[in-house]
């Protein structure tokens, strides 16, 4: 198993945003997470990536407990995340930005492949690979946001919603990445507001419900499940 | 004219000295959106850090440039240190807390330095020795500067183009900018926001340490109070050139020297220090952002 996460208790103050969540993802899979707003989706790809402290539970990775170390070194191990809002770094430029999701590596030569690794999965970022980020179209920062994550040369990563605000031709092209990334080896970990384009793309999927796991399936049956096609695929 | 010129050249050289200060302010404001109360304090230490260690290797008695240049580094690296210090064990504790206990803590630690200041350095002024000689040099029509003011102009010049070039180009000044960005979206690349955080405040303290001691070449007359006037004044030229922003500290330390001399020159020397809060509730009546800064667009 890569990740798993076992009975994890997160809070925000008296707020109690994940109650007891158990799921885990296998090498090479696609997992999707789906729920409504406020369901937890965020606060638990935060809690995998040490951003946010857990009261109970844990996160293993590779048989490694991570559960309570800290971000940077979470990054180290082989995790990395394209966080919700995208939260390019705005006032660098988009090279600057790749060169940043490299922050831990010190083989040049190796960060500057995977750099041309990133343009040739996004080549528009190549056209503005001189531009600051924050003068990018929403879908570059979004396509950015994810090159810059896979600079770090992840095992696993997670992204938050990267179909929000996207015109739906360039969700398609951004999912269809996904996929490529994850025919390389990449394992995802997806969190989708969009749960029909999620679901096409992922192997198997969990249902998120304020804090708790609802539903846990093979994709392709969730699918057909009618409490989620009435709930999150509208019917 | 000439008159004009020479309190042009010394209200450069002030304006410099102010721009290192306010350099540490805006850097610390960049990255936690804090105001270090302390910094003008820092720049005391400075000054005497560099009396000590200009006692310790004879720059007073047999001063020349490598000595002066051991005292200038000497006094960096121990304000260095104060600095990494203070943010370690005062302001971190508090960094997740209000911002209120942030400001108590901030002027907390400027107490605390000033009267550990008169403990340890004793409450009357001292004097910084001459470790350069100093001399007149003519820029004909009747201007005038000093070596000292030479080496003022040079030293601060050179240590903002080394800053600039570590904040724009360094993978460390490339962190910096990520952290003053977004600290969360810094730590998910792998940067420790925490370790960026005190290199912040030591790179901060260095400059104003720098300053404590160019200021004391001309001024040698150092106390431990001496810091309070000129960390205010910095800190109102770092919100004219608009806080956060590293060109605007710079900018706002050079209006904020010339400013300064024609006051002295023009109305009245008993101005000298009112013009600084003048200036502040003009650039908050009428451009609150400073000259350089921008409407604070983050966090969409
Ligand atoms: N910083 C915070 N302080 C207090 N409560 C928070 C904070 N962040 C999130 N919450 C609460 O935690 C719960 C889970 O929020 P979270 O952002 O994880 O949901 P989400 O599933 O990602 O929602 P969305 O689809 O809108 O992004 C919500 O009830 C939210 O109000
Ligand atoms: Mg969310």
């Amino acid at each position: 198993m890569l990740l798993q996460v076992e009975r994890l208790d997160v809070y925000y103050g008296a707020v109690h945003a994940l109650k007891g969540v158990t799921l885990c993802a296998e090498a090479g899979e696609i997992v999707t997470l789906i729920g409504a707003n406020g369901a937890g989706k965020t606060t638990l790809l935060r809690t995998i990536s040490g951003v946010i402290p857990s009261r109970s539970g844990r996160v293993t990775f590779e048989g490694r407990d991570i559960t309570r170390l800290p971000a940077h070194d979470i990054v180290g191990l082989g995790i990395s995340q394209a966080p919700e809002g995208r939260l390019v770094f705005a006032n660098l430029t988009v090279e600057d930005n790749l060169e940043l999701g490299a922050y831990r590596r010190k083989d040049r030569p190796g960060i500057s492949k995977d750099r041309e690794e990133v343009f040739r999965l996004f080549p528009r970022l190549r056209e503005r690979r001189r531009q600051s980020a924050g003068t990018l179209s929403g879908g570059e920062q979004q396509m950015l946001a994810i090159g810059r994550a896979l600079m770090s040369r992840p095992r696993l990563l997670l992204l938050d919603e990267p179909s929000l605000g996207l015109a739906p031709l360039l969700v398609r092209e951004i999912f269809r990445t996904v996929r490529e990334i994850n025919q390389r080896g990449v394992t995802v970990l997806l969190v989708e507001q969009n749960a029909h384009m999620a679901l096409s793309i992922a192997g198997r999927g969990y249902v998120l419900e304020t804090g708790h796991v609802r539903l846990e399936d093979r994709a392709e049956r969730l699918l057909q499940n009618d409490e989620v096609r009435r709930a999150y695929l509208g019917g | 004219m000439s008159e004009f010129l020479q309190q042009l050249v010394n209200g450069v050289t002030w304006g410099s000295v102010y721009a290192l200060i306010a350099l540490g302010y805006t850097m610390v404001y960049g990255i936690l959106r804090l105001i270090n109360f302390a910094h003008g304090d820092v720049y005391m230490l400075g000054a005497f850090f560099g009396l000590y260690a200009a006692q310790w290797i004879g720059a007073a008695d047999h001063p020349t440039p490598v000595r002066a240049f051991v005292v200038l580094v000497a006094a960096m690296l121990g304000c260095g240190a104060v600095g990494a210090i203070i943010e370690r064990a005062a302001y971190k504790p508090v960094r997740r807390s209000s911002r209120l206990a942030a400001l108590i803590t901030a002027i907390g630690v400027s107490l605390l330095l000033e009267n550990g200041g008169i403990l340890v350095f004793g409450p009357n002024p001292r004097f910084f020795p001459q470790i350069v000689p100093s001399s007149q040099i003519s820029l004909g029509h009747g201007v005038s500067i000093s070596n000292q003011q030479v080496i003022i102009l040079v030293v601060s010049t050179g240590l903002m183009f080394a800053l600039r070039f570590i904040v724009l180009n360094t993978r460390v000044g490339k962190a910096m900018r990520a952290v003053s960005h977004n600290h969360m979206a810094a730590a998910l690349m792998g940067i420790s926001v925490d370790r960026i955080i005190t290199f912040t405040f030591v790179l901060g303290s260095m400059l104003a340490a720098a300053a404590g001691v160019l200021v004391a070449l001309q001024n040698p007359k150092i106390d431990p109070l001496m810091g309070i006037m000129p960390g205010l004044k910095a800190f109102v030229a770092a919100v004219l050139g608009g806080i956060g922003n590293i060109p605007g500290a710079v900018l706002g330390g050079l209006v904020m020297g010339i400013a300064e001399v024609l006051v002295v020159g023009y109305l009245s020397p008993s101005y000298r220090d009112a013009i600084a809060f003048v200036l502040l509730i003009v650039i908050l009546l009428v451009r609150p952002t400073g000259i350089l800064g921008t409407q604070a667009a983050e966090k969409v």
